[in-house]
């Protein structure tokens, strides 16, 4: 198998396997964070805005973590700086 | 991410994503100049929008900031505005959002970073500003600093990622399937456009509350 070839199907499998796993974490914790944001507005619904302004900020903090995750694999996947070497 | 379009002025390349940030300047500001010109007690239709949507900006930045409200409402409503319109442009046939373009949303952000020190000086004085980096202990003056670069990162790639992957997946779904398939991910995109939009504003906000509000527990103290 040429490098290129393998190269493209290392950064495809990777691509994968990567985006994959990278969105369990963020997944898990958003579950918890809301979650535990609908137990305390059931505990308080009166503090509904101050809940629902920290859990946004929350939400969008764990988001960017899989935000990260698809950077980079885009980043494999069209822009490789790896390939440098393979061309030269 | 590549811009079409492009002239050059001078040494400096012209882009796609500037030419639509002028553009959206030259609205809102012809919008704020048009809607000002004639402020009556007796609102009528347009006014009175515009009344709502600052009121609304307000009551939200108070519910944060209540003591500088009035301070850094400019700057906040500035970027909430900017940045709902500028989301929602790639709904526009033709037109692309500038925020899927990581410069755009990187340049926001520094204006963020910068804006955090500039308000934290202006109100407690440069001594306090400084010595909230001491504590609670001079130990963790690396990662205050750390915090500051990396907030301001993730700020810029957060929205540069989630408008980017929103207009990448409408296109991906336009390649695989007809003419009306992408509707349902249009809808998506904005709520994430006016989500982001407001996430991107409120980050901005808590981060120039925390700088100002540390000169309130001091002269407290």
């Amino acid at each position: 198998m040429s490098d290129i070839a393998s190269i493209v199907l290392g950064s495809s499998v990777a691509a994968i396997i990567g985006i994959a796993l990278g969105v369990i974490g963020p997944a898990l914790a958003m579950g918890k964070a809301i979650g535990s944001a609908l137990e305390a507005l059931s505990r308080q619904p009166e503090s509904e805005r101050a809940i629902m302004r920290t859990l946004f900020i929350g939400l969008a903090m764990i988001e960017s973590l899989a935000i990260y995750c698809l950077v980079i694999i885009l980043i494999v996947l069209f822009r490789n700086p790896l390939l440098e070497y393979v061309l030269k | 991410m590549e811009n079409e379009f492009t002239f050059t002025l001078g040494p400096v390349a012209i882009g796609t994503s500037v030419i639509t940030t002028w553009g959206i300047m030259l609205v809102i500001s012809v919008i704020a100049r048009l809607s000002t010109r004639h402020l009556e007690m007796l609102p009528g239709t347009f006014q009175t929008i515009v009344e709502g949507i600052v009121a609304a900006i307000d009551e939200a930045i108070n519910a944060v900031a209540p003591e500088h409200g009035r301070q850094i409402l400019p700057f906040i409503g500035t970027l909430w505005l900017f940045l709902i319109i500028a989301n929602l442009l790639s709904l526009v046939p033709g037109l692309h959002s500038p925020t899927r373009d990581l410069s755009v949303t990187s340049a926001l952000a520094i204006l963020v970073f910068f804006a955090v020190p500039w308000f934290g000086i202006k109100n407690q004085g440069l001594k306090n500003y400084l010595h909230h980096y001491l504590t609670p202990s001079p130990f963790f003056l690396p990662f205050h600093i750390i915090s500051e670069f990396s907030r301001t990162l993730a700020l810029a790639i957060r929205l540069f990622g989630n408008m980017m992957s929103l207009e990448m997946a409408a296109m991906l779904v336009l390649l695989v399937a007809g003419l009306f398939a992408p509707i349902p991910i249009l809808m998506l995109h904005i709520i994430e456009a006016l989500v982001q939009a407001y996430i991107f504003g409120m980050l901005a906000l808590v981060y120039l509350a925390g700088a100002m509000q540390t000169q309130h527990l001091n002269s407290q103290e």
